[in-house]
């Protein structure tokens, strides 16, 4: 049984619909990326997962439908939605930013041990744990995103563009962090991403979406094969 | 070469809290010289002035202060969690306050002090969870005007109760006066300035020691990301109205013994501490509470040395000079810039 899986899933901002239909599934311990061009309707997946968009259609996780229910539900339930905006609070601190990852009942303990983990992916974390996350450049911002949704020891981690605004070489260290999170530790990650290159090189599995449809499923190799694909989204 | 050296210097960290000390002596300082360099004028200007008396009239400011602080500060919690004015703050203030004025026919001071503030906490969340969230998702003018609503509401339900009368509030504090450095003090500024300043500190050590308090911050700075790490926001928000409501409760209960209690008593209080708020920047916790203290001690002194002001012309005044602070500097003195792109 996936982990995850969306039956039929539509969706719509007022009139406008923006999801068509949406089936997909990711197994535990994959890394499954989520292509198209913009308005294709990766985000709004992402948001229909974590109910903060209208949907019809089925949404299971863990065995558990969690279509229509509410963002805090699924967050509790183990799913870490690091949004495309990156959703930190600008105006708290870099480490109460992290703290906030950690906000359960008894998840205090959790915490010292957890933040100590994200501090070896993101060292200088702890050099600037008192000042604004505002102040951050946008890869900090990213990686703190990162970092948050790490403490809170997600079941699945979904990510919306992170390589948005950022510089290549920022991109290409956050992906191998990524890569090594599903490696080592067997991470489930689902990933939206216009960076279609990077975003295979990481996911075993891909969809691509346009319109409002799934127009290409299989492994990141097909993908990489597909005719179609290559041309719209690799460029070569 | 002694370039970087010099630079590193500077570069030292001094951390968060230290900074805010140093920022809080210089911010003591300066009010002080202030205060001093306005003595002086008056030395100058007015016949039978004594400093004494000057420094009298500033703390008794200090203490009308501290109360429009209070409320000042629920007001700016409430703002900055959901950007919305509660005009019936005042209201929830002194419908707790004949609460307390209730419960001390029966008990002693501090009981009853301690039990209005309970219920004040659940009667502000009461209050959030079935008036405020039927129409949270509206645009922020629905939400002001239904506050507005509850305004009209509390004051009549006030009265209704309790009878629109003048009563007497008990004051837990002796109507005595002690001297220090030569300067008549009474106890009740005292007091009323102990309690006030107590409930804020106890307020910010809440919010910034706690996770609970941490969380509220978070809900304030963005609803969305809250929810997606787990956050039931529409409980963060009633138990920001439920503080806010213990904020009102502590200004109500020190303003009711020199006020009198009716169903009016917080009306004007209200609009010194919109004007205390708007003063210090509407959405700066520390501001509200300078801004508190601010007015106080200004219509004070006002009052006291300008002929022409009196007693009359106080509230006046002290919308005059908040309306030149906001024409010298629009965001007021704490608040931040809203940068929007358009």
């Amino acid at each position: 049984m996936p982990l995850l899986e969306l039956k039929d899933v539509h969706a719509r901002y007022g009139p406008i619909r923006a999801l068509h239909g949406v089936s997909l599934t990711v197994d535990e311990g994959e890394v499954v990326a989520l292509l198209g061009a913009n308005g294709a309707g990766k985000t709004t997946t992402l948001r229909s997962i974590s109910s903060m968009t209208r949907t019809s259609g089925d949404i299971v996780f863990d065995g558990r439908r969690i279509a229509r229910r509410s963002p805090e539900y699924a967050a509790r339930l183990g799913i870490a939605h690091v949004p495309e905006a990156r959703g930190l609070f600008p105006e708290l601190t870099v480490w109460e930013n992290l703290r906030m990852g950690a906000i359960g009942p008894g998840r205090g303990a959790a915490l010292e041990q957890e933040a100590k983990r994200v501090v070896g992916y993101f060292p200088w974390i702890e050099r600037r744990r008192d000042q604004p996350a505002a102040t951050l450049s946008g890869g900090e911002q990213q990686m703190l995103a990162l970092g948050r949704a790490l403490v809170s020891r997600p079941w699945l981690l979904m990510l919306d563009e992170p390589s948005l605004g950022l510089a290549p070489t920022v991109v290409r260290e956050l992906f191998a962090i990524v890569h090594h999170l599903n490696e080592d530790e067997g991470l489930t990650v689902l990933v939206v991403e216009q960076n279609a290159t990077i975003a295979l090189d990481i996911a075993s599995r891909a969809y691509v979406l346009e319109v409002g449809r799934v127009a290409v499923e299989g492994t990141s190799d097909e993908l990489q094969r597909h005719e179609g694909v290559r041309k719209s989204y690799l460029g070569y | 070469m002694a370039l970087p050296a010099r630079a590193a210097r500077f570069d030292v960290d001094v951390g968060p809290a230290l900074r805010a000390v140093i920022l809080g002596i210089g911010l003591l300082v300066s009010a002080v010289a202030l205060l001093g360099l306005i003595g002086l004028v008056l030395t100058q200007t007015e016949t039978g002035f004594t400093w004494a008396g000057y420094w009298q009239q500033v703390v008794s400011g200090l203490a009308q202060g501290a109360i429009f602080a209070s409320l000042a500060l629920a007001l700016v919690l409430i703002y900055r969690a959901t950007d919305v004015l509660n005009f019936a703050q005042g209201e929830m203030a002194t419908f707790t306050t004949f609460i307390a004025w209730s419960l001390m026919n029966h008990m002693s001071y501090w009981p009853a002090f301690a039990l209005t503030l309970v219920i004040a906490f659940v009667g502000g969340a009461a209050v959030e969870r079935i008036i405020i969230r039927p129409v949270e998702d509206r645009p922020e003018i629905v939400v002001v005007i239904v506050t507005i609503g509850l305004l009209i509401a509390l004051n009549g339900l006030s009265g209704w109760i309790w009878n629109p009368e003048v009563k007497a509030f008990d004051t837990p504090f002796s109507y005595g006066t002690t001297e220090i450095a030569g300067v008549v003090i009474s106890y009740q500024d005292l007091g009323v300035l102990g309690v006030c300043l107590a409930t804020v500190v106890l307020l910010w050590a809440f919010f910034r020691f706690t996770t609970l308090g941490l969380v509220m911050r978070a809900v304030a700075n963005s609803q969305d990301a809250s929810r997606l790490l787990g956050v039931r926001v529409g409980w963060m928000l009633a138990l920001g109205w439920g503080l806010a409501a213990v904020l009102g409760a502590v200004a109500g209960m020190m303003a009711a013994p020199t006020l009198f209690l009716d169903p009016n008593l917080m009306l004007v209080v209200l609009i010194y501490s919109f004007a205390a708020a708007v003063l210090g920047g509407i959405d700066s916790p520390v501001g509200a509470v300078v801004g508190g203290l601010i007015l106080g001690v200004l219509i004070n002194i006002l009052g006291t040395y300008v002929d022409f002001i009196g007693g009359e012309l106080r509230l006046p005044a002290a919308l005059v000079v908040l309306l030149i602070v906001l024409l010298i500097r629009p965001q007021g003195l704490f608040g931040h810039r809203v940068v929007r792109r358009v």
